[in-house]
């Protein structure tokens, strides 16, 4: 709220194709949750362009910006973020009210993301009485479940143990692999961003320090 | 997103903060409520006002008098007279039997009655009692005064029977009650034809209003055998005459009677020879809307006229303003309310920050935000309509409890103060809707506006 203007992310060019399952790497304030962000349409960029499948999000109205985070992209946040109040299933079905599916697509449609998060059997349940693993493969099911080409997830194992962390890594490489989803996840663990992601882009201070295929 | 799913949404929502939203949505209905009771309380003593008024016999009654010349007061009219430079004034007409018929055959008069006002003595159980007999029409019945009449209205236009004032009743016995079905004699001096002159021909007799009748007349003792049909205690007003008496009997029966009246020295001087001349008519029409219409075809008869249209044009400015000043009384308490749901809709972006910002992440548009909010301040105003409207009938049949308990301890007749009527039920409850959908633009847009990055930042 200073008068200094900051520059959370600063004379980017990143380009990702199809199908890359890449890591945002970097330490806190290196400006790497606001290029996800930009990419999930949920900032706006003060100057320049990220296109997606070809279209500016820096040109798109609000509702333009609302229709390219329910079909384009789906996002899982470090805190899970789901409705404490609904159960599993009222959770996952909330992006397709959001798109306005028709009600009968939309049991088949959860159910089909909750088998690939492997929680079918938890959908009754309230986020409280589920494991923080369970949750975030819940988060998961929701980012999923309207179909989206691209995956965003912001830290999506740092309110994890090891453990719980590494499977839900595996569980993002198995939908990159067998749905081709592009993934971009933001992250601060080298180890775990070498161990799974094809890609890794090291930031700091806003800018890009280093682009590379991951060895 | 689609409706269904707004209301779902926003169902939710409203039951997930149940307290908050109960006494919320009761805010808007205690609101509401205030704003019917005032409502009904001047609807229902308005019709009550109108209903009184239109019975009364006042507001459906024109006074007619012969249009007086004033410098001849008092003197034979000079028909022939009267300056023609004054062309738009006609010349003053006597007011008697055919100006009677002629205005009994006006559109909408329900009937022309003289005012019959006599001093006289009547015997009651062999004591003489002076006092003053009034005649009333038979439309008075209909009147307030006669509402809480013990016993009964006369049973006929031309029966022997007679209503009491309760002072005069008491006069005659300690008991008044007592006096009904007792039988009084009245002493009245009736007016006898004086005989024709020699000249003319033909004899006075039965009907002989329209003969050939001399101007004077000869004064006869009579007697009449009526009996107490009702004790009534207020002064009935039988029209502006104030055929106010303390014996009331029938109309027809006092034009029957024919008995000498305190004007009829006047019309000896002054009247049409050979015709019943009055002092004065009350013409009663069959609402007030038709005053102005038979007092206008009236006055071109000729006559002076007085009405009190006026003075219901002024009531019905008072109740107009009355209405109005109810109803901003109870809009207060409803503005009240607004700012109930302003508070706890703003409340509610506070508590569903991140929430708002979880359904702009995944899909929501600002203007599904901004409906959702709407949404649920249109069903809280909706509630809080439909229960207002209920508190507020219910107060009104509290407040018309009430008053009838109190006027029943002082036997008068039960009475409808308070009115709800469809018109004020639907506009209630849309009121309250408008009410707390405005009370939500604040909130709504300040959700819809709310930035996701800002509403998701991890705490």
């Amino acid at each position: 709220m200073g008068a200094a203007v900051v520059r959370a992310v600063d004379d980017v060019t990143l380009g990702i194709r199809a199908g890359e399952f890449v890591a945002l790497l970097g330490s806190s304030g290196s400006g790497k949750s606001t290029l996800l962000n930009l990419m999930a349409g949920l900032d706006r960029p003060t100057s320049g362009a990220i296109f997606a499948h070809g279209r500016n999000l820096a040109g798109m109205n609000s509702e333009e910006l609302a229709q390219h985070r329910s079909r384009t992209i789906g996002i899982v946040f470090q805190a899970f973020n789901l409705l404490p109040r609904m159960t599993l299933e009222e959770n996952v079905e909330l992006p397709l009210r959001l798109a306005g599916t028709e009600r009968a697509e939309r049991t088949p449609r959860v159910h089909e993301a909750a088998e690939r998060v492997r929680l079918a059997a938890r959908l009754a349940h309230r986020p409280g009485e589920l494991s923080g693993g369970e949750q975030q493969r819940a988060a998961l099911a929701r980012a999923l479940v309207n179909r989206p080409s691209i995956l965003l997830a912001d830290e999506p194992t740092g309110n994890l143990d090891s453990a719980t962390g590494d499977e839900i890594m595996l569980l993002l490489r198995e939908i990159n692999e067998s749905l081709g989803m592009t993934i971009v996840m933001v992250t601060h663990e080298r180890p775990r961003a070498e161990r799974f992601a094809h890609r890794i882009v090291q930031m700091k201070d806003g800018k890009i320090e280093s682009d590379g295929e991951r060895p | 997103m689609k409706i269904r799913d707004l209301g779902e949404l926003a169902a939710r929502n409203l039951r997930e903060a149940l307290l908050r939203n109960s006494l919320t949505t009761l805010g808007i209905a205690v609101g509401v409520a205030s704003l019917v009771a005032m409502l009904s309380l001047g609807v229902g003593l308005q019709d009550l006002a109108n209903q009184r008024l239109s019975h009364s016999g006042l507001f459906d009654a024109i006074f007619i008098s012969p249009r007086t010349n004033f410098s001849a007061f008092g003197r034979p009219a000079r028909t022939n007279e009267v300056a023609p430079s004054s062309g738009a004034i006609e010349p003053p007409r006597p007011l008697d039997e055919d100006a009677r018929a002629a205005i009994e055959r006006l559109p909408n008069v329900i009937e022309v009655y003289p005012e019959i006002r006599f001093p006289t003595e009547i015997q009651f159980k062999g004591n003489p009692y002076s006092t003053v007999v009034a005649g009333v029409p038979m439309s008075a019945r209909s009147g307030g005064a006669f509402d809480a009449i013990k016993g009964a209205f006369f049973s006929g236009p031309a029966a022997d029977e007679t209503i009491l004032q309760i002072e005069f009743a008491r006069e005659l016995s300690a008991q008044p009650d007592t006096l009904l079905g007792q039988e009084i004699v009245l002493t009245y001096a009736e007016r006898q034809p004086l005989p024709p002159e020699p000249a003319k021909s033909g004899a006075g007799g039965q009907g002989t209003a329209d003969a050939g009748m001399s101007p004077g007349f000869s004064v006869v003792p009579r007697e009449e055998n009526l009996r107490i049909v009702g004790i009534v205690e207020t002064q009935p007003a039988a029209g502006f005459g104030g055929a106010t008496g303390r014996l009331l009997i029938p109309l027809q029966l006092a034009e029957k009677l024919r008995a000498a009246q305190t004007n009829d020295f006047r019309e000896i001087l002054g009247g049409t020879p050979g015709k019943a001349n009055y002092q004065s008519l009350t013409v009663r029409v069959t609402g007030p809307s038709a005053v102005k219409d038979v007092e206008d075809a009236i006055k071109g008869m000729g006559y002076s006229t007085f009405s009190l249209l006026d003075a219901t044009d002024n009531l019905r400015l008072v109740f107009a303003v009355f209405d109005l000043l109810l109803g901003i009384f109870g809009s207060l308490a409803l503005v009240v309310a607004s700012l109930g749901i302003i508070n706890t809709l703003v409340m509610a972006i506070l508590e569903r920050r991140r929430e708002i910002g979880v359904l702009k992440a995944l899909g929501a548009a600002d203007r599904d935000i901004r409906r959702l909010f709407f949404v649920e301040a249109g069903v809280m105003g909706l509630l809080g309509g439909i229960c207002g409207v209920a508190l507020g009938w219910a107060i009104g049949r509290a407040m018309n409890f009430g008053a009838n308990v109190y006027l029943h301890r002082r036997s008068l007749p039960a009475t409808n103060l308070s009115s709800v009527p469809w018109w004020l039920v639907a506009a209630a409850i849309a009121f309250s809707v408008g009410v707390s959908l405005a009370a939500g633009i604040y909130p709504a847009s300040r959700a819809a506006r709310l930035d996701p990055v800002e509403a998701l930042r991890y705490e």
